[in-house]
């Protein structure tokens, strides 16, 4: 037996067990395809508010936790800075592309400022990450939570850039082949097209070989620097995608919005993202999906209906951090781990009641 | 790897493994002083001595895990003490570790995946593995030579202790080793489970050398033939197989105090 030439010289036996990493099992799930259909055809069903409000909203919210997700879920490093890195790119597009302050845009049209905010965030992203995967744990969260706060009070007071506290108004969203894509319908259907790429690309990218020794740098980075991996270079390039999801995100809600300022990437507005993506879940993509329609549901209705109690609207912040607080303590990997032990559970329920069937 | 015979046999005059003067601290605490040792290519030898001799940080300082406070390490020649462990790796080195590191949430195929992937190009690759994926067929192939085939698919952290042994070696067999660094690899196993362990080792292309740490003195005389004896962090006597169990010297300060 030779272990060693044997593992070099194989190369052309059929490959059936395989099968399933080639292309896409998760296209087996017919569930997949009710909630594709559902997604394609709201349009149809949903009128401009719910359409824009909720799930253009959701969409957007969802596709920057996603970002999280991939770092946190696969890398193990939470990143408190995403929603920075998706504000920067909003901030970019603002700067570069048109707006109502003239005096700081530079007037480029949409398909030139785009590209562009989304390199240049990219580039944040990337060095913030640099920095952070030096440290482990909550450091990695304090210098990730810094990066955000100095982002924040930086474009409070910068005024050459950034316009200061008022932040940059009326900015010019694309039009093209006579279609106004800010407008309702095309706007949604531009928001399900990126976060579905943005979904399916950090899927794909789960079983890749990437995105394997990220996962392998979350459970033993030492063991994978003993197996020939440069860990830390693994981590940076695990935030450069991550923040070019990011800044995908945070392009769309300058569109959805169409004004950027300091408000838009608060301290507050960073946790959010985390929030979203702990409820959602953190171990798989569609997670931060489910988290950021949960909490804009809650978001646009809870103040409605803790009016109706004779309570303060504003309050709805409560009902999420309960929310909140109850996910993390009942399941440590949120709604889609809730999810998944009621699915198991209700197997086991299932094979019990059949089995006890079978002796009576 | 057609290339890989002559680049060997050009290297086999030199020592495969060259430690100089290496001395590590731990603050006061000196782990190794002054540890020389040269292996040479295809050599296969057994590091024994108490617990606290140094065994262990002997391979750290190695691989890299912790770098050495002075000396030279030298790899085939080339001088590695400032290299970072996985630039040793991807020339040749490889280690198992005495606790399992493994990788508890991926499956047994994606952990020897990961280990031919990372002494190979596209570590950064975004690309899934295709139908006829050279390193998947590789992995295959591993898992087989460990026996792990119907398990391939199971989380590495469902499995039994020896089954993770056995990945553990699975995953330092990974792409063309030159030379192995065996932490303990019974530790823990059944007598049969030690049997296949003893039939991995001597069943190894004779051109991969090895160093071995293991206090079962059964598994270790049987697939070495050479005896490095630690104690408080220095070399303290270097021999055959027979030479150092039949030592009153080894006997009195090992075996002795293994007894005690």
């Amino acid at each position: 037996m030779s272990l060693v030439q044997g593992a070099h010289s194989q190369t052309s036996q059929p490959a059936g067990a395989r099968a399933a990493l080639l292309a896409w099992p998760e296209f087996n799930k017919p569930a997949v395809w009710l909630v594709a259909v559902i997604l394609l055809i709201m349009p149809f069903i949903a009128n401009g508010f719910f359409l824009i409000e909720i799930f253009a909203t959701t969409l957007i919210l969802g596709t920057i936790a996603l970002s999280l997700m991939f770092l946190a879920g696969y890398g193990g490093m939470v990143s408190l800075m995403q929603l920075t890195v998706a504000g920067f790119a909003a901030y970019m597009v603002a700067v570069f592309g048109m707006s109502a302050n003239t005096n700081i845009s530079l007037g480029w049209p949409w398909w030139l400022a785009t590209p562009m905010a989304l390199v240049l965030a990219t580039i944040f992203g990337t060095l913030g990450g640099a920095l952070a995967v030096r440290t482990e744990g909550i450091y990695t969260i304090m210098i990730t939570l810094a990066i955000g706060a100095a982002f924040y009070y930086f474009t409070n007071q910068n005024w050459a850039i950034f316009n200061g506290h008022t932040g940059i108004n009326t900015i010019a969203t694309p039009r093209f082949w006579g279609v106004n894509w800010r407008s309702d319908i095309p706007f949604y259907y531009v928001t399900l097209g990126v976060a579905a790429f943005c979904y399916f690309a950090v899927q794909y990218v789960s079983r890749a070989p990437f995105g394997l020794a990220l996962q392998g740098v979350r459970d033993n980075p030492r063991r994978m620097a003993a197996l020939g991996f440069n860990v830390n270079a693994h981590r940076v390039a695990a935030y450069a995608f991550a923040s070019f999801i990011a800044a995908l995100g945070g392009v769309l809600q300058v569109w959805n919005y169409r004004q950027i300022s300091p408000g838009s990437v608060s301290v507050g507005a960073c946790i959010d993202i985390l929030i979203i993506a702990v409820v959602g879940g953190i171990t798989r993509p569609v997670g931060p999906f489910i988290g950021a329609f949960i909490f804009v549901i809650l978001r646009t209705f809870a103040l409605d209906l803790l009016v109706k109690f004779g309570l303060d609207g504003n309050r709805f912040r409560l009902l999420i951090g309960l929310g909140f607080l109850a996910i993390v303590f009942w399941s440590s990997d949120g709604v889609i781990g809730l999810w998944e032990r009621w699915r198991r559970y209700a197997a086991a329920v299932d094979k019990r009641t059949s089995g006890g069937h079978g002796h009576g | 790897m057609d290339s890989a015979a002559p680049r060997f046999s050009a290297v086999g005059a030199g020592a495969a493994l060259e430690l100089r003067g290496v001395t590590r601290l731990f603050g006061a605490l000196a782990a190794l002083t002054d540890v020389t040792i040269t292996v040479r290519p295809g050599e296969r030898r057994a590091v024994l001595g108490s617990n606290g001799a140094g065994k262990t940080t002997l391979f750290n300082c190695v691989t890299g895990d912790f770098p050495p406070s002075s000396g030279t390490i030298r790899f085939f020649g080339e001088d590695i003490t400032h290299f970072p462990p996985y630039e040793r790796i991807r020339r040749g080195l490889r280690r198992t570790y005495q606790i399992s590191a493994l990788f508890p949430g991926l499956t047994v195929r994606d952990n020897v995946y990961l280990a031919c992937r990372g002494v190979s190009r596209g570590r950064f690759s975004p690309l899934r593995p295709g139908a006829n994926d050279a390193l998947m067929h590789a992995a295959e192939a591993l898992i087989q030579a460990v026996h792990l085939t119907p398990l391939r698919e199971q989380r590495v952290a469902e499995l039994a202790h020896g089954q993770q042994r056995q990945l553990e070696i699975a995953l330092a067999l990974a792409g063309a080793p030159r030379f192995i660094l065996f932490d303990e690899p019974a530790a823990g196993l059944s007598p049969t489970e030690r049997r296949e362990l003893i039939a991995i080792l001597t069943s190894l292309p004779a051109h991969i050398g090895y160093i071995i740490i293991e206090h079962d003195m059964d598994v270790a005389l049987r697939v070495v033939e050479s005896v490095t004896m630690m104690h408080n962090g220095r070399v303290f006597k270097e021999g055959l197989p027979h030479e150092i169990e039949a030592d009153p010297e080894v006997q009195e300060l090992y075996l002795g105090a293994g007894h005690a």
